[in-house]
């Protein structure tokens, strides 16, 4: 896509990006600030943040108690009076300290109250696994909360979405639970200096493809497009969709990609039992593009269970790019139905 | 936000709560009203004693027993009723009902259909003032089962290290639902907890207008000049059931009887008689003047328009 070959060859890492996404927020909006466990002078767990306590000062990078639910909904009276509230919860596990801040908060007042209040805040968490840190700091439950209306859910893949994202969250009156991949950090990627917005809600094509479409979003992004790429040296051409976006999901997108390939695969790195696949995969069957469709979807997921310590163990059970090609081959391997 | 300046309109507000929700419960009675509704009656004294000792710019929130809060607040009774009654013209437009009545643009920040759900969003308004330099203070209303769940430690460790201008009002009505404190805490002497957090604490009784409102100035005051935040623990009683599906099986009509007898709108009236705001025989008047108004918003909001269905699918996003 043009867009990232916007006003800079300039290549940063996805963690700089997100950085640099809350400086110019903070810069630009007196009433951005950052709160989570550690974001101040140790800089974030992943060290998002670093640098930023210096800038800022403590009244604006505020390192908090050990209270996730505590200042979730500190965030979410800060945004109710009109400040917007970045929130930092340090491994998205730690998210079901705040379920009740998220869900029955967050994700309601604006509803209960007539629409009369808006709640403007973001929450960003690292998630995923692929670490080796096990099943309390590896999960994936981004899923949970694309089912709670008056959520949005992101999950950037590139350091250019994730600070055009971020700078769109941070814009948005609703609240925005960003997910960020602990894998993504060190990747590197054209980011444009200044501000600018890729839009909340849009898939985007990575890489155009007339057999198969291949939809994902987050750090198996990277699996997706690996798999395409070896893919094309056995003839086969993928269409890589980035959701991008989970909560407004851009199925529509994924649908026209379908009219053309009649094939398609959703890689998620979630567990497969009501993970976010299985939503956009009942889109497309009981809309219009079922017709288009010359094969059953396939998914590649995580297993369902917890996250093993073992690294062969998580590798066993998670997406990597040659589950996704073996899901690809045999889409187009697979004969055709006797009617046909 | 009402003025009460005059001591005649505490004891209006007090009046117009208990009217208001012995409306509600009649109403119930009569399957005229849906839902549930949890009344403040008994209570009065605790809300109109802490809110009157803020000023315009300052900030609550509310709790599932919240009309209380919200009628001393100074929220409008006709909109109120219509939202109880799912009208369109109700605060929320018929989609929170009782238990999340709100104007925030008032102040108001909502009541809350989650025990201790508002404890971290009153951090929030209080710490966005507090950054900003205002001269604003946030009060967060709770009940004792409220001091049972996590964030009400969170929230009151926060305030403190932050010394943020917040005063947690604990309305001590001696039961979450069923669960009296003495079966709750092994120490139910709830103010206490204060120490604890490095922060004054207060009991107070909340049947004593007169009192609620001393301490309530104080603690206001203190968090206003940057002195921090304060627990205020007020006494008091629901006269009526947890909501009003309860059948009271837990506690006796004698106790019941001994709470009522220590009623707050009495002792005020006896104050008032004290000081000569009120003449005696005086209160008669003043209930008619108060009843005569729930009853006619109640009256006006039943004979409002529903809201539309399709509006059932807006409002989820700004």
């Amino acid at each position: 896509m043009p867009e990232e070959n916007n006003n800079a060859a300039r290549e940063i890492t996805y963690r700089e990006a997100v950085r640099e996404a809350m400086q110019l927020a903070m810069r630009s909006d007196e009433s951005v600030f950052l709160m989570g466990e550690d974001v101040g002078v140790y800089g974030g767990a992943f060290g998002v943040s670093r640098g930023m306590v210096e800038e800022f000062g403590e009244e604006r990078v505020v390192d908090t108690p050990l209270s996730e639910a505590g200042f979730t909904g500190l965030g979410v009276g800060a945004a109710l009076v009109g400040m917007r509230p970045i929130i930092e919860v340090q491994f998205s596990d730690f998210i079901t300290h705040c379920m009740d801040q998220l869900v029955n908060q967050a994700a309601k007042l604006r509803y209960m109250f007539g629409g009369e209040a808006s709640v403007p805040l973001v929450v960003r968490t690292p998630g995923g696994a692929g670490t080796g840190a096990a099943a309390q700091h590896s999960q994936s439950l981004e899923a949970w909360f694309i089912h709670v209306p008056g959520l949005k859910v992101i999950m950037p893949s590139t350091p250019y979405d994730a600070k055009g994202m971020l700078l769109a969250a941070l814009k948005d009156p609703n609240p925005v639970i960003v997910y960020e991949h602990k894998l993504l950090y060190n990747q590197k990627g054209n980011v444009p200096e200044g501000e600018y917005t890729v839009p909340l809600g849009e898939a985007h094509v990575s890489r155009e493809g007339e057999d198969v479409t291949i939809a994902s979003a987050g750090y198996v992004h990277g699996y997706a497009l690996e798999a395409a790429e070896a893919l094309a040296e056995s003839g086969i051409e993928c269409e890589v969709v980035d959701l991008r976006s989970l909560s407004p999901m851009d199925d529509a997108r994924v649908a026209e990609s379908i009219e053309k390939t009649g094939r398609l695969v959703v890689v998620e790195e979630d567990v497969k039992t009501a993970g976010w696949g299985a939503e956009l995969v009942s889109r497309i069957v009981e809309g219009e593009s079922f017709y288009a469709l010359d094969r059953a979807p396939a998914r590649v997921a995580g297993a369902d269970v917890p996250i093993p310590y073992n690294k062969n163990l998580e590798a066993h059970i998670r997406p990597s790019p040659e589950k996704v090609v073996a899901a690809v081959k045999s889409l187009v391997n697979e004969k055709v139905g006797v009617y046909s | 936000m009402r003025d009460y300046t005059q001591p005649l309109e505490a004891l209006e507000t007090m009046l117009r709560i208990r009217a208001f929700d012995e409306k509600v419960d009649e109403l119930f009675a009569a399957g005229k009203m849906h839902g549930t509704g949890h009344f403040y009656v008994g209570q009065e004294a605790v809300a109109v004693g802490i809110i009157s000792a803020l000023q315009e710019g300052d900030v609550i929130t509310g709790t599932h027993r919240g009309h209380g809060h919200a009628l001393a607040f100074g929220l409008d009774v006709k909109k109120m009723a219509a939202e109880l009654l799912g009208k369109a013209s109700g605060y929320c437009h018929g989609k929170g009902g009782s238990m999340h009545i709100a104007d925030v643009g008032a102040g108001m920040l909502g009541a809350n259909g989650i025990v201790a759900g508002s404890m971290g969003i009153v951090c929030g308004a209080a710490w966005a003032f507090k950054r900003r330099k205002e001269d604003r203070v946030a009060v967060c209303f709770f009940g004792d089962g409220a001091v049972q769940e996590g964030i009400f430690s969170e929230a009151l460790n926060m305030a403190a290290v932050w010394q943020l201008p917040v005063v947690f009002v604990c309305e001590n009505n001696q039961y979450a639902m069923s669960l009296s404190v003495n079966r709750g805490f092994a120490n139910a002497r709830i103010s206490e907890k204060a120490d604890g957090y490095g922060m004054p604490g207060v009991t107070v009784d909340g049947m004593e207008l007169v009192e609620v409102q001393e301490v309530a100035r104080e603690a206001v005051d203190r968090a206003r000049s940057g002195g921090g935040p304060a627990l205020l623990e007020a006494n008091t009683y629901r006269y009526l059931g947890h909501s009003k599906s309860d059948a009271n099986l837990y506690r006796t009509r004698d106790e019941i009887k001994q709470w009522r007898e220590n009623d707050p709108i009495g002792r005020f009236v006896v104050h008032l008689e004290k000081t000569g705001d009120l003449e005696s025989g005086g209160l008669k008047a003043v209930e008619e003047k108060i009843y005569t108004e729930v009853e006619e918003a109640f009256e006006w909001a039943m004979n409002e328009p529903e809201p539309a269905p399709e509006s059932a699918l807006e409002d989820v996003y700004a």
